[in-house]
């Protein structure tokens, strides 16, 4: 019965998701999206992935939009009204037989929380049995990310920094 | 082109709501080898809190003095991480390897765990001025100093 919970989650999700490409104006649009993100972290949380719904809900619906809103706030007001062209008939054809075919695909995906996933026999259980007794951490996915894989994580703080640093060169000239 | 909000409700609040952000964003920093959260989380929450700050009481306000102050420790964070990985090379071994941090009172667990929480240091504060200088670049707020030039 739980089950009804996480059915309304889904179709929310969808469709706040048809509602930020379909609606007018692009201020709504990053509202919509920021709902989204919200609803993205319930799903992230729901399937235990607590750390990712913890980055989802503070990134995607907090400073992405804020992201979003000053620059659309930096921008004219014609440039945030979408006029929008009729869909191709091809694009009306092909995506749908695509999206069978992903779902056709997706048969072939290891089941949620399967223990005989590719994903879950190789380095996984090494992580998860050494964690607290090499680490001192109980929480092996801040062990994963700043120990056994601290090299991703070091070139992922550094391409945040080149992202800041970027923004700078590129937005801030001298302004008489 | 961003000014102080008028409403006295949405100030209080965000007066009162400022330390409590970053009171949530040190215990999500500080845990986040227990619970979820860390570095990364930690970081975001509390730039987020100084750039609530800006966009409530505006470019002339002491939130935002504040803010402009923490952009000057752009690449502060990033150094932090690499100094820990270079700490471990000094200690003999390999690079962010923290059992090899020279501190002899530890055993090399707890030598690990310390390297989690320094790096997560690094990579909260390098988040937390990234995302407050990019805010800063959007909202075309002048950033630098007024007494010279």
């Amino acid at each position: 019965m739980t089950y009804v919970f996480q059915i309304l989650l889904l179709v929310l999700l969808i469709m706040t998701a048809a509602g930020a490409i379909m609606v007018k104006d692009l201020i709504s649009s990053v509202l919509i999206l920021g709902f989204y993100s919200f609803l993205l972290a319930l799903v992230w949380a729901w399937l235990g992935a607590v750390d990712v719904a913890f980055v989802e809900a503070v990134v995607g619906s907090g400073l992405a939009t804020v992201f979003f809103l000053l620059t659309l706030f930096g921008t004219a007001p014609k440039d945030t009204h979408i006029r929008r062209v009729a869909a191709p008939p091809i694009a009306l054809l092909g995506l749908p037989l695509l999206g069978l075919l992903l779902l056709y695909s997706a048969e072939d995906l290891p089941r949620l929380g399967d223990p005989e996933s590719p994903a879950s026999v190789h380095v996984s259980p090494g992580y998860l049995t050494g964690s607290l007794k090499e680490t001192n951490t109980p929480n092996v996915v801040t062990s994963v990310l700043m120990d056994y894989r601290a090299f991703d994580t070091l070139i992922e703080t550094a391409v945040i920094f080149t992202a800041g640093i970027a923004c700078a060169l590129l937005l801030r000239r001298k302004r008489q | 082109m961003i000014n102080a909000h008028d409403s006295a409700i949405v100030r209080a609040m965000t007066r009162l709501l400022i330390p409590l952000i970053q009171l949530f964003a040190l215990y999500v920093l500080c845990f986040g080898q227990y619970g979820p959260g860390g570095g990364f989380v930690g970081g975001v929450m509390l730039g987020t809190s100084l750039i609530l700050g800006i966009l409530v009481f505006g470019p002339v306000s002491r939130a935002c003095l504040v803010a402009k102050k923490v952009t000057h420790g752009d690449g502060i964070g990033l150094i932090i991480f690499a100094g820990v990985g270079g700490l471990c090379l000094i200690g003999g071994g390999e690079f962010l390897n923290y059992a090899n941090l020279e501190i002899p009172w530890l055993d090399t667990s707890s030598r690990r765990y310390l390297g989690i929480l320094l790096t997560q240091i690094g990579v909260a504060v390098d988040i937390a001025v990234t995302a407050i200088s990019i805010v800063f670049s959007l909202s075309l707020i002048d950033d630098s100093e007024e007494s010279h030039d």
